[in-house]
């Protein structure tokens, strides 16, 4: 109790600092639940509240977090034929994916959750908790290397263009963290596109190149010196052949065979490959979707019929096989790219996806559908379920409306 | 391993080939022995009908049966039990402002001081100079309280030791019409009792409804017992539907649970329909939706079953008794059953049951229910009182980290393992409000095909077409209650539907 007092005390007014009050309602809910009682309506509440929702999207997502920063460092090493074994070298490369992924993650937050607070001060309602689940995703589905003013922009361009300008959380008709990447992908598409982007720590991806350290892994260096480990060597160098090519890059160039020359299956499916930070490991994000539907917070019938859409198109274009990538084998589409991550977290979000429960479906399948076209016909890009998601995003009203129509038909005509 | 999914194959083919020979062979035999193979399932196969179809138990196989698996049962502490006791409450009340629908201010008949019996007119409704709302007991009113605006709040009567109970002359049923009956039941009040749907409004005698529909049970939380309600008198509420079906040219329809197999098999004049599921399936609102939706302009009107008890008694022994059981339970110190009349003392029947001052007196049940004081009465149309402790508590990490048990619809609380558990619940939301985000969740607590969510929003942006389409005739408050009990963004969905109808009748 002595933590309320504290806090009841330190309450600003709301009347003389506005912005002050509306920061620290948004802290003092997180610390505290209200103690707001029913009025009208019904007497008791279900325990469930938008806050406890998010969090289980995040945590949900922890595995990723854990797995993702571990690969970016992994993936480092394997540029420089340093450690190949995946537990080899396990302080260096956790630091380093530290380095890489803390000040993404913090900018993300700090600047996501800034114009949030300034757009709750203006409308003079409390914090949303929206951005939680978006601030967790953004860095998960950016590439490690990524220059923190373009992740600032692309923050600052979701959240107000795409969020606070349709009227904050729950309003929002694209996705707010693939909005965030999408600008990346059209405003700068060479930190986000091509072999270089996907492995940390260097200047340019090509045989000899050394890699570059920045103070804090001279911090850590000096640490792991006192502590008798090895330490970061900036005079080791790429190994000749290693080209940072994700597997999908590779296929749509080569075929399978392309990618199983490179990377074996067992590889890709745990996820120790090079890709955006967070989406490499399948068997951690699949953990992470029985999550949300253990619990009902994210739709089974989007992730069915999208994974059910996938494989449709994946089987269309086996039958069709015009390019080498056509006839990767329809199950083999799934080892590689981000299709599980993009069918967990990001196809079911409720606000964006289809609001009915016919709509779901059609909804899920058309983007497991579409998405499987881009990524294999699209000549610049292998990989598409970012923009079959932003796609159907736009095409989900639509969908409802369809829906809605039906139903209210079926009312009408029996009058 | 092309040649192990041709093996698998070949061996269901074979297995099916003997399974459908073994079935054509009792199919003969059936034939012979003289079974009737029509009525009774004969084969090996399942019947696709009854693949399709919920069956109901098989004492009630001549019943429509309704299986409905949305809604939620919540369950919580302080269900009545044991024999129902007598109240001995003095007081009563009938309350204008709970007929929806009639002129703000009636106009009285009686003033403070007058003796009146059971069945005396007390007031009538402005608008409907004949339809007459009466007294519950008989006594001497004592108080007539004005609320807002000097609309009357409650007359008050302090009831007789010994009731008495004005002499009706009660229509012959074989020979009276319906405008007979209908102006029969202005005098007696009984029109008040009687809800018109689309609105919840008292029914308006005008309107010859589409058919009349009664719910024989109550899924809500902590809801009386059926079969004490009943107590065998089902010559009563035989009676009762035979009034109804005079006031109808349409059907009466009685929707029993599939519990109640020995009141079904009672009933006569009305068809039976049988439902089995979790709340809201014992409401009304519910029923009608499966057995025959209201569509267009149709108009039905509904009864309680303690209603039609009384219209049954009111028919058969020419005397208004407006006797019910309430069921006092939740967090007091002895839940029980209590017999009384209708417009009881609250504070009468809660005498020596609260020993807390911050509690929350709730006049129905914690859905729909309304919350009272101690000086207030019970409408006519509740059945139970229902106590809970007020939420007004801060909690920490109470939305991550929930120490006490709390009745959730949401998998993210362990509430599964337990599904007996009933839970000590108090008035806290539990959260803030905020806009529509989840969505599907109030679809899953409404046993009908509407979109909750969707309505909802065209009642925001009054768009009639849409409200209508959506089928917003077909709903009243105590249908969206759990969806509104569920709601994560903890918005008022009644009181919204509420506004929706109200504009909706505005502009019809």
């Amino acid at each position: 109790m002595g933590l309320l007092n504290f806090f009841k005390k330190i309450e600003p007014d709301k009347k003389k600092r506005p912005f002050l009050h509306t920061l620290f309602d948004g802290f003092f809910t997180i610390a505290y639940s209200p103690n707001s009682v029913t009025s009208n309506g019904v007497h008791v509440r279900d325990g469930m509240d938008l806050k406890r929702t998010m969090i289980h999207v995040v945590l949900a997502m922890q595995l990723c977090y854990l797995f993702g920063t571990y690969n970016v460092g992994h993936q480092h090493f394997l540029a420089l034929g340093e450690y190949p074994g995946f537990l080899e070298g396990f302080h260096l490369k956790l630091v380093h994916g530290l380095i890489k992924l803390l000040p993404i993650f913090i900018v993300a937050n700090v600047v996501g959750l800034a114009i949030e607070f300034y757009f709750a001060y203006k409308k003079g309602h409390g914090i949303e908790e929206g951005f939680l689940v978006s601030g967790a995703l953004i860095p998960l589905i950016m590439p490690p290397d990524i220059p923190m003013w373009i992740l600032a922009l692309s923050v600052i361009f979701a959240v107000v263009i795409g969020k606070e300008a349709f009227g904050g959380t729950g309003m929002n008709i694209w996705n707010v963290a693939l909005l965030s990447r999408v600008f990346v992908f059209f405003a700068y598409p060479t930190t986000i596109a091509g072999d270089e982007v996907w492995v940390s720590g260097f200047e340019k991806i090509s045989a000899g190149n050394n890699p570059e350290y920045g103070w804090a892994h001279g911090l850590f260096n000096k640490l792991f010196e006192w502590a008798d480990l090895a330490s970061f060597n900036s005079a080791s160098a790429i190994v000749d052949g290693f080209t940072g090519a994700t597997p999908l890059a590779l296929a749509s160039k080569g075929g399978w065979g392309a990618v199983t020359d490179v990377y074996t299956t067992a590889q890709m499916w745990w996820g120790a490959i090079p890709g955006s930070i967070g989406e490499t490991s399948k068997p951690l994000i699949i953990i992470g979707a029985l999550i949300l539907l253990a619990t009902g917070i994210a739709s089974w019938r989007i992730m069915l019929s999208m994974l059910l859409g996938a494989i449709t198109m994946a089987w269309l274009l086996n039958a069709w096989g015009a390019t080498p990538f056509m006839e990767v084998p329809w199950q083999y589409q799934f080892y590689m790219g981000s299709f599980f991550f993009a069918m967990a977290f990001m196809a079911t979000d409720p606000v964006t996806a289809s609001s009915t429960n016919t709509g779901k479906w059609i909804y899920g399948f058309l983007i497991g559908f579409i998405g499987m076209i881009v990524r294999v016909i699209n000549p610049a890009y292998p990989e598409g379920w970012m923009l079959a998601i932003l796609f159907l995003n736009t095409f989900a009203p639509l969908i409802d409306h369809y829906v809605i129509e039906s139903n209210m038909k079926k009312r009408l005509q029996n009058a | 391993m092309f040649q192990i999914a041709l093996i698998v194959i070949g061996i269901i083919i074979v297995l099916i080939v003997l399974i459908s020979l073994a079935d054509n062979l009792i199919q003969i035999e059936a034939k012979k022995t003289g079974i009737d193979t029509e009525q009774t399932n004969m084969s090996l196969w399942p019947r696709i009908s009854s693949l399709a179809k919920a069956q109901g138990p098989s004492e009630l196989s001549n019943f429509n049966f309704h299986k409905l698996k949305k809604g939620h049962n919540i369950k919580i502490t302080g269900q009545a039990t044991g024999e129902v006791v007598d109240g001995n409450v003095t007081r009563f009340a009938v309350r204008p402002t709970n007929f929806r629908g009639i002129a703000p201010i009636p106009k009285m008949m009686v003033e403070v001081g007058a003796e009146v019996k059971a069945g005396d007119p007390l007031f009538f409704d402005k608008k409907n100079p004949d339809i007459f709302y009466v007294a519950p007991v008989s006594g001497e009113v004592i108080e007539i309280n004005r609320g807002a605006k000097r609309a009357i709040s409650e007359v008050v009567i302090l009831a007789d030791k010994q009731q008495k109970y004005k002499a009706f002359d009660i229509p012959n049923l074989n020979e009276a019409s319906r405008i007979e009956l209908i102006e029969f039941l202005k005098t007696t009040g009984f029109l008040g009792n009687i809800i018109q749907r689309p609105f919840g409004t008292v029914a308006d005698p005008s309107i010859d409804p589409r058919d009349i529909f009664i719910s024989a049970f109550d899924t809500g939380p902590l809801a009386p017992d059926s079969e004490l309600i009943i107590n065998g008198r089902y010559s009563e509420i035989n009676k009762g539907i035979e009034v109804l079906s005079k006031l109808t040219s349409g059907n009466v329809y009685f929707s029993c649970h599939s519990s109640q197999a020995e009141l079904a098999k009672q009933i006569s004049n009305a068809e039976v329909n049988i439902f089995e599921g979790p709340h809201p399936t014992g409401n009304v609102g519910i029923q009608i939706h499966h057995i025959r939706p209201i569509k267009g302009s149709d108009v039905v009107w509904t009864l309680s079953l303690k209603e039609l008890i009384n219209l049954g008694n009111l028919f058969n022994a020419g005397e208004l008794k407006q006797e019910q059981i309430v069921a006092v339970g939740g967090q007091v110190q002895n839940p029980k059953y209590i017999r009384t009349f209708k417009g009881a003392s609250i504070g009468e029947l809660l005498n020596g049951q609260i020993n807390s001052n911050n509690m929350r007196i709730i006049a129905g049940d914690i859905l729909t229910g309304e919350k009272v004081e101690m000086n207030q009465y019970l409408n006519g149309y509740d059945d139970q009182i229902t106590v809970i402790k007020e939420g007004d508590y801060y909690e920490a990490f109470g939305w991550l980290l929930p120490l006490k048990p709390r009745p959730s619809v949401s998998g993210t609380f362990p509430n599964f393992l337990f599904p007996d558990h009933e839970f000590e619940v108090d008035t806290n939301t539990h959260g803030e409000r905020r806009a529509f985000v989840v969505t599907g969740q109030y679809e899953k607590m409404l046993p009908m095909d509407i979109y909750p969510q969707h309505l909802m929003k065209a009642i925001l942006t009054g768009n009639i077409e849409r409200m209508e389409g959506l089928g917003i005739n077909e709903l009243l408050e105590e249908d969206i209650a759990v969806a509104e009990f569920a709601c994560s963004s903890k918005q008022p969905l009644q009181a919204l539907l509420r506004e929706g109808l109200d504009y909706l009748k505005e502009q019809v």
